[in-house]
């Protein structure tokens, strides 16, 4: 046979992917270390700890979560090859590749609106202010597929109650990146640039929602909303902001980019739920990417623990 | 020489699905298979739908005749390409839940509409024989195959009403098509101007100077 498919190949053949990681460090040490001596600068100097920290780093310190399914992950191939990511492209086969020389560092994060202190922050002192844990979590697409994704951050209340955000904060809202000389897909206006989605105060601070790094035990791949997005499993997929910029604390909901763009077919809450329909499709069943039959969508994809945020709500309404 | 060309052509309009079997077989559909099937095959429909509209106008306006003898194929071609969409949808993608598919075709626009392209197309598919040709005689079998119009539009609104935002894709296919249909309504148009003018053409547009534009 001219080509070989993967199961042809002996898995003696294959290398572990942390030796072949630990490969490439050496390698791009070995190079710094050459052009630090070259041009007679400390390595430090020449290139910041959190450049180092990118492509496809290894995450230190990692903890286990209790919040985790024991559901089979998702290959990662496919996890970071089908994105959802209209910044970069409306063709979900199209960010892998545009996002590759996305710049991720420096970055900082504005945090204002209704807080006692306005700030603006670098990601990386973010990420340091609590303990990294994987969380597997169940991702549902509005589109009707689904994903099983072992994401890597902390709860999204640790970042909050840091910010100390005033009393009459009810709303938290998420500003991905504009910036369309990188992001190819804004030079389209397809959607009002730049991303905006929010989430109730409630809803933030329930442990369940994620703030994201990093995902397989890795830095997050760019595709996939690095260096820092927000993940909330009971929600539709495009309520998980990508490439967050500023998080602003409001006493008003904030409108959604999708729920400003056809607003019968995004609310704001838009939490998974197989009981009301998208107008244009059934939100019954999802095909689980990997499995040929569908399955049945649960409500609030599986996470029945965040229902009693919604009690006497209409769901139906607030969809 | 033309047997050989028409050849060649058939086996070049069997080539996406060739692709796509090949694809598969290779495991390189993606990581929704399905999902690559029912584009492929929706996007190869509305293509040899425009391509079967675009026969006449192109041998008109070039005269080269001989290009009428490839309409049926792009067209049968076309009927192909949305079995193959609508077993996707059946059986890849409902697994046969007819239940299922009932509540789509009568609650989903997008669904309504496509089924509807598609059962207009059946009956093209079924005459397009030389012997119906005869049976019904040329002017009754060309009504019935102007069906192609409505299926043909039926087809771009189920792709621009199925898109959550982007909507180039559905809408390239809607200028196509509209530039096709538009021949069609100057060719039945211009006879007809002609005929029921007091005055020559010309004398009309001149008069037609003097006024004032209408609005919008």
């Amino acid at each position: 046979m001219l080509f070989r498919r993967p199961s042809d190949i002996p898995s003696s053949e294959i290398t572990p992917k942390n030796q072949y990681l630990n490969r490439r460090k050496f390698l791009a040490g070995a190079a710094l270390a050459g052009a630090a001596a070259a041009v007679g600068t400390e390595l430090g100097e020449l290139i910041s700890p959190s450049l180092i920290a990118q492509a496809n780093a290894k995450i230190d310190g990692v903890q286990k979560s209790s919040f985790s399914t024991s559901e089979k992950t998702t290959p990662y191939n496919d996890v970071t090859n089908y994105n959802n990511y209209y910044e970069f492209s409306t063709d979900k086969y199209e960010p892998a590749g545009l996002a590759k020389n996305f710049k991720t560092r420096p970055w900082t994060v504005t945090i204002d609106g209704l807080v006692s202190k306005k700030q603006t922050l670098d990601v990386d002192a973010i990420i340091k202010m609590a303990p990294p844990e994987e969380r597997i979590y169940r991702h549902r697409c509005v589109e009707g597929w689904s994903i099983v994704v072992p994401w890597v951050g902390f709860s999204l209340s640790e970042l909050i109650r840091r910010a100390q955000p005033l009393g009459k904060a009810k709303f938290v809202e998420f500003t991905t990146l504009y910036a369309p000389a990188e992001m190819p897909g804004q030079h389209d206006r397809i959607l009002d640039w730049p991303y905006v989605e929010g989430l109730r105060m409630g809803e933030a601070m329930h442990p369940l929602a994620l703030l994201c790094f990093g995902m397989y035990g890795e830095v997050l791949p760019n595709q996939d909303g690095a260096p820092l997005r927000v993940v909330v499993p009971w929600k539709y997929g495009f309520k998980s902001a990508k490439a967050i910029v500023r998080i602003r604390f409001t006493d008003s909901q904030p409108v959604n980019t999708w729920n400003k763009m056809a607003p019968n077919e995004y609310g704001f809450y838009s939490n998974v739920n197989p009981h009301v329909d998208h107008p244009r499709w059934s939100q019954a069943t999802e095909r689980r990417l990997g499995e040929f039959l569908k399955r049945p969508t649960l409500m609030f994809n599986g996470y029945d623990q965040v229902a009693s945020l919604y009690t006497g709500m209409d769901l139906k309404k607030n969809f | 020489m033309i047997r050989w060309f028409k050849l060649v052509v058939f086996m070049a309009c069997l080539a996406p699905l060739a692709r796509l079997g090949w694809k598969a077989y290779e495991q390189r559909l993606g990581a929704n298979p399905i999902e690559v099937i029912t584009h492929s095959t929706g996007d190869w429909t509305l293509i040899f739908l425009l391509v079967t509209l675009s026969i006449t106008p192109l041998r008109k306006l070039t005269g080269q005749l001989w290009l009428i003898r490839f309409r049926r194929m792009f067209g049968l071609f076309a009927f192909f390409y949305v079995v193959l969409h609508f077993l996707t949808y059946i059986w890849l993608d409902k697994f046969f839940d007819f239940h299922a598919m009932l509540a789509d075709i009568a609650r989903r626009r997008f669904i309504t509409v496509g089924f509807t392209g598609f059962v207009l197309l059946i009956p093209l598919a079924f005459t397009s024989t030389s012997g119906w040709i005869r049976r019904l005689g040329g002017r009754r079998w060309q009504a019935i195959h102007r069906l192609i119009y409505f299926s043909a539009t039926a087809g771009v609104i189920h792709y621009w009403w199925l898109v959550k935002a982007d909507i180039r894709k559905p809408r390239e296919y809607a200028v196509v098509l509209g530039a096709l249909l538009a021949y069609r309504i100057a060719v039945w148009a211009k006879p007809k101007l002609t005929a029921g003018a007091p005055f020559p053409p010309f004398r009309k547009e001149r008069e037609r100077v003097g006024q004032p534009a209408p609005e919008g």
